[in-house]
C-alpha cells in the first residue's frame, strides 16, 4: 500500500504542473524543477538536464517526455502513468470546454477584429521560436544543408513532412557514422 | 470512422516530431488541411487560445481538433494518439537509459533533426505568413487594403516585443486591442 500515496502525489504534482504552464514545452521546465527537485526531492539538479536532454531526442511533446520519465523513475510504469495523465488533464478539460464556446463567439464583429489582430502577433511568436530553434540547432555545413533543404522541399513541393524527417534524421546518422570512421583512422 | 481517424492520424503527428511546442507545426498543418479539420485562419486563431490557456500545444490542438469534429469521445481520441508514442517510447528509454544517453545513433539523428526542424518551422511560418498577409490570395490588391497595412504594423511591433521577452498572453492581447481599434475605425 506504499505505492498509492506516491503514485497520487505524482498524479497531483503534474496536475499542478499542467494546470499553472502556459505555452507548454520549455515553459514548464522551471517548474517541474521546482516541484521535483526542490519541493518533493524525487529527482536531482542533474536529472532534470538529463530529462531533458531525453526529451528532446525522442519524439513527442516535451512536458509529456518530462511527466513519463519522472513518473517512471520514481513510481514504475503506474507512476508514469499518474504523472502522464496528471499533466495532459488541464489542458484536455480546459480546451473541450473552450471549443464549445469559441464556435458561438466566432460571429461576433468585435471578436473578428480581435482575431484579425491576434494573427498577426502569432506569425510573430513563432518567428521568435523559429529564432530559438535555430539557436539550439547545431552549426555548419551540413546543417545548413539540411535546414534549406527541408525548408523548400516542405514549402515548394508537395512533399510528406513524415518523409522529410525520416531523411533528414537518417542523413544525421548517416554523418555521423562517416566522421566516426574517420575519426577511428 | 473518425475516432480511428482522429487517433490514428494525432499517433503519427506524436510519433514524428521531435523537439516541444512549434515543431509539431509543420505536421499539425499538414494533416489538418489534408483531413480539411480546420483551415490555416482557423489554425492561427488556435496558436493564439492554446497559448493563452495552460498545457503543451500539442495536447491542446489534439483536444481542440478531436473535440470540433467528433465530440467529447473525438478529444479523447485525438488526445490519446498524440500522447502514446511519447509515453511507450519513454517507458522504454527510462529502462536502457544510459545506453540511449551515449549512443551515438541518436546523437547523429538528432544532427539531422535538429536543423531539419528549424526549416519545417520556417516553411509553416511561410505558409501561415501568406493566408495572414494576403487573405485573397497572393495578388497586388492586398497592397491598397488597410488589414495588410494593420497586420504588418502589429506583426513588426509584435517581433519587437517577442525578442523582448514579452509575455506571449500579453503579446496576443495587445494585437487584439490594436485588431479590435484597427476594425472599430475601418467600419466607422
Amino acid at each position: 500500500m506504499k505505492r498509492l500515496p506516491k503514485t497520487l502525489s505524482l498524479f497531483l504534482t503534474f496536475l499542478k504542473i499542467g494546470l499553472f504552464t502556459f505555452g507548454g514545452g520549455y515553459a514548464m521546465i522551471p517548474l517541474i524543477q521546482r516541484e521535483t527537485v526542490d519541493h518533493k526531492k524525487w529527482i536531482s539538479d542533474k536529472d532534470i538536464l538529463d530529462i531533458v536532454a531525453i526529451a528532446e531526442s525522442t519524439p513527442g511533446p516535451i512536458a509529456i517526455n518530462a511527466a513519463t520519465f519522472i513518473g517512471y523513475r520514481v513510481g514504475g510504469f503506474w507512476g508514469a502513468m499518474a504523472a502522464t495523465v496528471g499533466v495532459v488533464l488541464p489542458s484536455f478539460t480546459i480546451i473541450a470546454a473552450i471549443s464549445y464556446v469559441l464556435a458561438a463567439f466566432q460571429n461576433v464583429v468585435w471578436i473578428q477584429y480581435a482575431f484579425n489582430g491576434i494573427r498577426a502577433g502569432v506569425l510573430a511568436l513563432i518567428v521568435k521560436a523559429l529564432w530559438s530553434m535555430y539557436k539550439q540547432s547545431p552549426k555548419g555545413i551540413f546543417s545548413y544543408l539540411i535546414m534549406f533543404g527541408a525548408f523548400a522541399v516542405t514549402a515548394f513541393l508537395p512533399v510528406n513532412v513524415v518523409f522529410v524527417i525520416l531523411f533528414c534524421a537518417a542523413a544525421g546518422i548517416v554523418q555521423a557514422l562517416i566522421i566516426g570512421r574517420r575519426d577511428k583512422r | 470512422m473518425i475516432y480511428f481517424d482522429l487517433f490514428l492520424t494525432f499517433l503519427k503527428i506524436g510519433l514524428f516530431t521531435f523537439g516541444g511546442g512549434y515543431a509539431m507545426l509543420p505536421m499539425i498543418q499538414e494533416e489538418v488541411a489534408a483531413h480539411s479539420w480546420l483551415n490555416q485562419s482557423e489554425l492561427i486563431d488556435f496558436i493564439a487560445v492554446s497559448e493563452s490557456t495552460p498545457g503543451p500545444f500539442a495536447v491542446n490542438i489534439a483536444t481542440f481538433v478531436g473535440t470540433r469534429t467528433g465530440g467529447i469521445f473525438g478529444g479523447l481520441c485525438a488526445t490519446f494518439g498524440v500522447v502514446l508514442p511519447s509515453f511507450v517510447i519513454i517507458l522504454f528509454v527510462a529502462r536502457f537509459y544510459q545506453k540511449f544517453k551515449s549512443s551515438k545513433l541518436v546523437a547523429g539523428a538528432m544532427n539531422g533533426l535538429k536543423p531539419a526542424v528549424v526549416g519545417l518551422i520556417g516553411a509553416a511560418l511561410l505558409s501561415l505568413s501568406v493566408t495572414v498577409f494576403f487573405p485573397a490570395g497572393l495578388n497586388m490588391a492586398v497592397f491598397s487594403t488597410a488589414q495588410f497595412y494593420v497586420s504588418l504594423g502589429i506583426f513588426a511591433v509584435a517581433v519587437v516585443l517577442a525578442f523582448k521577452k514579452l509575455h506571449p498572453i500579453l503579446i496576443i492581447l495587445l494585437s487584439a486591442v490594436i485588431g479590435v481599434i484597427a476594425g472599430m475605425i475601418g467600419t466607422a
